[in-house]
């Protein structure tokens, strides 16, 4: 397949791919820090995860449409407070969700699934009658526009550098947050051994339900960083979530820096294949590969170490 | 056979260690026939790891384990079990919802491949057999009972009747009077006597005078090595068991 | 009689069963014209897959969610078949290449692929039909129960296969028939299947099909591998311990309920008339498990009764208030999970013990006001 291409073709197209498929990555490592949180974390899987990561970007768009509306000077800016209302729009909805369904169903690790399912079907259609069934865009800052061009023929576009450095950050933060916080040791503690963290005085519940808004949080930040590459449909969310599954579950399941690196690779693979091979088969050949190495090592990439497991 | 005396179960040199750690270490082990062996040691010894090994729950890094001159080291649990090795948990694990008769039944040897399983049948043998296990255990009025509404005492013979049923040479069990009652204690020790006529137990336990009623020899573990080996007289007056509990 | 009873535990359940059976097989036939009828076979196949999810989920405690692989290998086998037969030379003889499905033509392809030539053989897809899905089903079970890998995992992992297949034949157009499926299905062995004689006759070899399935599965669950499987869910390691092959005994369960969603595809195939990729993928797979848990997870009539039942309303009410569905559907699941796990057969057998209750409560207090003052008499 590569033989149609001359090498300096073929350089120029690995780094464009490549660099499309760091904002593949980006968004993908968003929404699967959210996820490894919630699932590597606590066990519960989050099916309308992707649906927040929608709500993400339709918080976005609102917000954009409102200072078009009433202040357009404030335009340049407002995108950097719309991510932080994004998640906190998205915290706040996940609280909520926690409250009044997940922490019932704890202990119930695959009903939680189907409940979330029947959650995201309900929002899909919350967005679909508020927002309308077309995709919207919202109006970006000029800075974000536009690219670098490092070379001939190469060019790379700032919004990607942008995502991507977003991306970056809040990995570092969370990381940060995670294993220098008293929150991040009380969550793991919580995951080690939830009847002795309660035992020594943690309201594991509370550590639940700041664990799962944070997680959705992560996702609305996700949708916010969606929204400079795509445009954001009711559905825009589900198309992401078997890949962020995926990501996490490969990743490791608990473990951050596994997360990182599972992004990384599916992105890219997918990225770069998608150019070579027509339509879906690049997206077909990369999950295939992922499913088959899951199968063959179920523990993920980085596993975590436990003894006695 | 190489070796000059026939043990049922010989374990040389078995090891496993977790991440540089080693929970057990150069673990020798031999078993005579129709003995009860009991193990003991402090918390963290490597007790109940030695039991994983051999049943295979946990594989080991070193070492052998053999039963009857067959290497069982590597086998997958079920096969150890059906080779006859039979292993009791600490919690009693039975089938909380399923009656003490169909407890004991789903034990039986017979079908226990996909298809045995879908044309099984419980023949006179099978029901005489789960009676007269059901006797011993002292559970004979409960067989129509739902196991999950037994005491805690029942459970765990209950348990050991299921391991019965089996009808393995080796049962192996993890602390099984822990929380019985006085009564219960006196009555299990008895089982066990029983049951070690014409097979081998291996009991992990804590309770000194559990171990001196029923132990025909005794291991002590410490930190994963053993101590000591003997009957009861010879360890108990071993200086460096009596170190390691005193000082424990 | 002995076997009677394996296959019935209560008399409750017998009676169920039979109910059930009379509706679809008299009751439905008689009351409904043939076009409704057609659309109660369709549902009814989905029963298939409902009845491998309570061996699978209710039973084994595994859930799928991609039991639409299995549905669209058996519906697909099915679809090749007729869709070869409806591919004649003759009345494709405008064709570039005659004699091979129009999709393919279209997509410039001068032959039949390779794969396609055992479906014209009529016994090669009625084993097909079982054995594709089957095999798929026992291959990935093995790779994964051996591993111990189970709960959550074997979710997303069944779910990322149902999205990979269903992407993988939408991609390939020239092979498949890309996202419109196989369509145009026309005669089975020269018989039209698109007549109303036809579809009725589909419809009884349907329902019988299908009631042979649930007895099978109620024979299943009531011998010891039903018990077995239980233990499974819910002792694992014990089960183990006593000897048996835990990983053998969910491979086999996953195996039976994928070749029974197969056979489910192939009914739906011969009823609908047509097959593709949208009944695969993600969100199919995982209605199927709705059906399944409005209806009752444990319960074999009661995953039957789920299907017909979601479906009658999914098109009732889609057809006047589609915006409503949605909300509903996502609600019901809600509710069903939070709140009636054990779905409609569970209300019912709780409303049954609920009632026995009252009743020996009764009886209690009845025979008491009469015999007490006997009985106090002697003691004084």
């Amino acid at each position: 397949m590569f033989s149609e291409y001359t090498t300096e073709e073929l350089q120029n197209i690995f780094m464009m791919q490549g660099f499309s498929g760091l904002s593949l990555f980006s968004v993908l490592l968003l929404m699967g820090l959210g996820l490894a949180l919630i699932f590597g974390q606590m066990g519960v899987i989050n099916m309308a995860h992707g649906e927040f990561m929608a709500l993400g970007a339709y918080t976005v768009y609102f917000c954009s449409t409102l200072t078009e509306q009433y202040a357009p000077a404030f335009g340049p800016y407002y995108f950097i407070c719309a991510i932080g209302i994004a998640f906190l729009v998205c915290a706040l909805v996940g609280a909520l969700v926690e409250f009044l369904m997940i922490r019932h169903l704890y202990h119930r690790p695959l009903d939680t699934l189907l409940a979330t399912w029947g959650l995201s079907l309900i929002m899909q259609q919350t967005y679909r009658s508020l927002f309308g069934a077309r995709e919207v865009t919202p109006t970006l800052p000029e800075w974000l526009m536009g690219s670098f061009n490092l070379k001939e023929g190469l060019d790379i576009p700032i919004n990607g550098v942008f995502v991507l450095c977003l991306a970056l950050l809040v990995t570092f933060v969370m990381i940060l947050f995670m294993y220098k916080s008293k929150f991040g040791l009380r969550l793991r503690a919580t995951v080690q051994n939830r009847k002795m963290s309660s035992a020594v005085g943690i309201n594991t519940g509370k550590v639940d339900r700041v664990a799962f808004s944070l997680g959705c949080g992560i996702a609305g930040i996700a949708g916010a960083a969606f929204t400079t590459i795509g445009s954001t449909g009711p559905d825009s969310g589900s198309r992401y979530i078997v890949d962020a599954f995926l990501v996490v579950v490969f990743g490791g399941a608990a473990n951050m820096l596994g997360c990182v690196a599972s992004a990384f690779g599916i992105a890219q693979a997918q990225s770069i294949l998608e150019f070579f091979l027509e339509g879906t088969k690049g997206k077909v050949a990369t999950l295939l590969v992922i499913v088959v190495a899951l199968m063959l090592r179920p523990q993920g990439l980085f596993p975590s170490k436990v003894r006695g497991h | 056979m190489s070796t000059p005396k026939d043990y049922v179960l010989e374990v040389e040199d078995l090891g496993v260690s977790f991440d540089g750690f080693k929970a057990v270490d150069g673990f020798n082990f031999y078993l005579d026939a129709n003995t009860v062996h009991v193990i003991i040691g402090p918390n963290g010894a490597g007790k109940t790891t030695v039991l994983d090994l051999i049943c295979g729950k946990t594989k080991a890094t070193s070492g052998t384990v053999k039963f009857k001159g067959k290497e069982m080291r590597g086998m997958r649990e079920y096969c150890i079990v059906r080779a006859g090795i039979g292993r009791k948990f600490q919690n009693p694990s039975i089938y909380e919802n399923l009656t003490v008769l169909e407890n004991l039944e789903i034990s039986h040897p017979a079908g226990r491949g996909i298809f045995g399983c879908l044309l099984f049948r419980r023949t006179p043998a099978i029901q005489q057999q789960i009676e007269s296990t059901a006797a011993q255990i002292g559970l004979q009025d409960k067989l129509d009972t739902e196991a999950g509404i037994l005491s805690h005492g029942q459970k765990q013979w209950l348990e050991i009747g299921m391991l019965l049923m089996q009808e393995p040479e080796i049962i192996m069990l993890d602390e099984p009077v822990a929380g019985m009652s006085v009564r219960e204690r006196t009555e299990t020790a008895a089982l066990i006597r029983r049951i070690s006529a014409n097979r081998s137990v291996i009991v992990i336990e804590h309770d000194m005078e559990f171990v001196r009623e029923i132990a025909d020899r005794v291991t002590v573990m410490h930190l994963g090595q053993i101590l000591s080996e003997g009957s009861m007289e010879t360890v108990s007056a071993d200086p460096k068991v009596i170190e390691v509990y005193i000082g424990h | 009689m002995a076997f009677f009873r394996t296959l019935f535990k209560t008399r409750g359940e017998a009676v169920s069963f039979a109910c059930f059976a009379l509706l679809i097989l008299v009751i439905l036939p008689l009351a409904l014209p043939v076009f409704r009828l057609n659309l109660v076979g369709k549902y009814l196949s989905y029963g298939f897959v409902g009845i491998g999810l309570v061996l699978l989920w209710g039973r084994c405690g595994i859930l799928s969610l991609g039991q639409g692989v299995f549905f669209g290998l058996g519906g697909y086998c099915m679809a090749m078949f007729l869709k070869l037969e409806a591919s004649d030379p003759v009345t494709t003889a405008i064709q570039s290449t005659p004699g091979i499905p129009d999709f393919m033509d279209w997509n410039q392809l001068t032959a039949l692929p390779k794969f396609w030539e055992p479906f014209h053989s009529f016994p090669f897809t009625v084993l097909a039909i079982f054995v594709v899905p089957g095999l798929v089903a026992f291959l990935i079970g093995w790779a994964m129960f051996r591993r111990r890998v189970g709960g959550v995992y074997f979710a997303i992992i069944t779910q990322a296969i149902a999205l990979i297949l269903s992407l993988g034949i939408d991609g390939n157009q020239g092979y498949t028939g890309g996202r419109n499926g196989i369509t145009d299905l026309r005669t089975l062995m020269g018989w039209d299947i698109r007549s109303e004689h036809a579809q009725q006759v589909l419809y009884f070899i349907c329902v019988l099909l299908l009631l042979g399935s649930a007895l099978f599965a109620k024979y299943i669950i009531n011998t010891r591998f039903g018990r077995v499987l239980m233990a499974v869910r819910d002792q694992e390691e014990r089960v183990r311990f006593s000897g048996y092959d835990v990983a053998m005994i969910r491979t086999f369960t996953f195996t039976v309920a994928a070749m029974l969603a197969g056979l489910g595809g192939a009914l739906f195939v011969l009823q609908v008339g047509f097959m593709s990729p949208s009944l695969i993928g993600i969100v199919p797979s995982i209605e199927l498990v709705i059906f399944a848990a409005v209806g009752g997870r444990l319960s074999v009539v009661g995953a039957m009764v789920g299907c017909l039942l979601v479906n009658f309303s999914k098109s009732a009410f889609s057809e006047a208030y589609p915006d409503l569905w949605l909300y509903l559907m996502g609600g019901t699941f809600i509710a069903v999970v939070m709140f009636f796990p054990d779905g409609l057969a569970g209300l019912f057998t709780k409303w049954g013990t609920i009632k026995n209750r009252a009743a020996a409560l009764l009886a209690r207090f009845r025979p008491a006001s009469a015999t007490t003052p006997n009985a106090s008499q002697p003691a004084k």
